[in-house]
């Protein structure tokens, strides 16, 4: 399966592109994450993905390249929806900021931080969000105990 | 931002700055941050020159949680997300794992559905707009809504058996249907609300004080809106008539005759006319929803998808050994990744799943609407007084629980 969309993209970044379907409606690119920051602008300026919808990532622990960033983008121009994804690895878990290319990105990459401790590059702000500073370790990936207890943190005046 | 980050204090005490501006302390335990936020001020008398909102008080840790059971057992946590509105969550929750396996619930289970989503969003912007008329010192407003609220609550009470959290629906149907003396309750409450709704509105609307604490304050541009990731009445107020019920209808919304309110001016008073007219709109579908309603099934008729009925359990072998699999193994959708977006009463509620085949989730990501709207405060409260912070954070409509899920 292969809609107009993902033609597009596949003919725009060739060789950046990794993959793209289709499934249960969803259109999903995956692309390497050194091209993430061109591909979104192009997609917001060219294609009219006006809404960063999400960003989240998911952690395919024991799977090398370990995480995926996702990205759920909508336009409003033309009504249509478009995933994003770009996997990063475990050694080296960076990526490019999208906050230049959506402001509201700010937050749901200071989550991404807190959650899975992938750092933003050019991120203007980059600390934890849900979790307090002297949190050890990061909660979502898949290798941080359910029950796992924190250390007592000293108290702040 | 024009303040270095060097200059906001580490403790909690007011601190003066060199140039006369003050660093002063909004929350976390404050009656107008509607729980527990803490937005650190750096005032200019009493102007907010800065400002940096510091959340995650009521963090729980629900995308971990759910990772770790199985599908229908995420479903009371999915009524703690925004615990005002819960029966968005729930559709929500059951409709995107039921994409992901594909299927679709019988025809009554989708109606049923919608109404509960529309009851909900009424009580969600009642909550809103009685919350925050009270802190603009309207606090009889807040007693007309809130009875409004309450009659509501009994209604979705009678069919789901919970007020504030319901759990009422499960992966491929309902965990009951609607009681028998449904419908007639509901016209008697929809009276109720339009008589509450329209006392407020005889309040409010014209009200020299409210409008004052409103219009013009909280202002955000449509481009910055956009750019922000709002959604929601927020959204609708700046012009952009984007919601998910109309843009990409899911259920049987596009059976309904309904109008999406938009703003003009992207202030405080235009969200509390969209919310006002949103409940107009919720009611109408509700009415055409339960004219329109259908006999039949709620549940999927596959056993492999929802519990068999108890009756089948207790004498056939077939629907036992499938309550044995569903309750200690659960539904398992096939390997794959969906999103499902339903619009919920602070905008866009989008749940993220991906499977790996099993019994649990691999991972079960929830934006929340009110998410960015809480990113995007700062930069609607910059330049304002101190007291219109009240308004715009009463109209942003922060739910803790769904914000820090």
């Amino acid at each position: 399966m292969n809609s107009y969309l993902l033609g597009t993209f596949r003919a725009k970044f060739p060789d950046a592109t990794l993959e793209t379907h289709a499934f249960r409606g969803d259109e999903t690119v995956t692309i390497k994450k050194e091209a993430l920051a061109l591909a979104a602008a192009w997609l917001r300026d060219d294609l009219g993905f006006d809404f960063l919808m999400d960003l989240t990532a998911v952690d395919y622990l024991p799977r090398e390249p370990r995480f995926e960033l996702v990205c759920h983008l909508y336009s409003s121009k033309h009504n249509y929806r478009l995933r994003l994804k770009c996997p990063v690895g475990a050694e080296d878990p960076q990526v490019d900021s999208l906050t230049g290319v959506w402001s509201g990105a700010n937050w749901f990459e200071r989550e991404v931080y807190d959650m899975f401790g992938l750092k933003f590059r050019g991120h203007p702000d980059l600390r934890r969000i849900l979790m307090y500073d002297g949190f050890e370790g990061y909660p979502l990936r898949k290798d941080y105990p359910l029950k796992k207890r924190q250390p007592r943190i000293a108290h702040r005046d | 931002m024009e303040t270095k980050k060097q200059e906001l204090p580490k403790n909690w005490t007011l601190e003066n700055l060199e140039d006369g501006r003050l660093v002063l302390n909004m929350g976390p335990s404050h009656p107008a941050m509607h729980g527990i936020v803490r937005v650190l001020l750096t005032v200019q008398g009493e102007r907010v020159v800065d400002s940096d909102v510091e959340i995650g008080y009521l963090h729980r840790g629900f995308e971990k949680t759910c990772e770790n059971v199985t599908y229908n057992q995420c479903v009371p946590y999915t009524d703690r997300l925004n615990y005002v509105s819960p029966f968005i969550n729930n559709v929500g929750f059951a409709l995107t794992v039921e994409k992901l396996m594909g299927i679709e619930t019988p025809a009554r289970c989708q109606y049923i559905r919608v109404i509960m989503s529309e009851l909900s969003r009424l009580t969600d912007h009642l909550t809103c707009l009685g919350a925050n008329a009270m802190e603009l010192g309207g606090f009889t407003v807040y007693f007309y809504l809130i009875n409004a609220r309450e009659a509501l609550y009994r209604l979705t009470d009678s069919a789901a058996g919970g007020r504030v959290t319901p759990a009422y629906t499960r992966v491929g149907g309902l965990s009951r249907d609607l009681p028998p003396d449904f419908k007639k309750n509901t016209a008697e409450v929809l009276k109720t609300v339009r008589r509450n709704l329209a006392d407020a509105d005889a309040l409010l609307t014209r009200n020299r004080i409210f409008y004052d604490r409103l219009r013009g304050t909280g202002h955000i541009s449509k481009e910055d809106a956009v750019a922000l990731s709002f959604t929601g009445p927020v959204l609708r107020s700046t012009g952009v008539p984007l919601d998910a019920r109309k843009a990409t209808p899911y259920l049987v919304y596009d059976r309904f005759d309904f109008d999406i309110p938009v703003g003009s001016e992207g202030d405080n008073y235009d969200r509390y006319l969209v919310r006002m007219e949103e409940m107009r709109q919720s009611m109408r579908i509700v009415e055409q929803a339960l004219a329109q309603l259908p006999e039949g099934p709620v549940n999927h008729p596959d056993y492999g998808v929802i519990l068999p009925p108890k009756e089948e359990v207790y004498g056939n072998i077939e629907a036992l050994m499938a309550h044995f699999k569903l309750t200690f193994e659960g539904v398992k959708p096939p390997k794959g990744e969906v999103y499902q977006a339903v619009e919920g009463g602070n905008g866009e509620v989008g749940f993220y799943l991906v499977s790996d085949g099993s019994g649990n989730p691999w991972r079960l990501r929830v934006r929340p609407p009110c998410f960015p709207l809480t990113g995007g405060l700062s930069q609607m409260i910059k330049g304002a007084y101190i007291a219109d912070i009240v308004s715009t954070f009463g109209q942003v409509n922060m739910i803790g629980g769904e914000l820090e899920r």
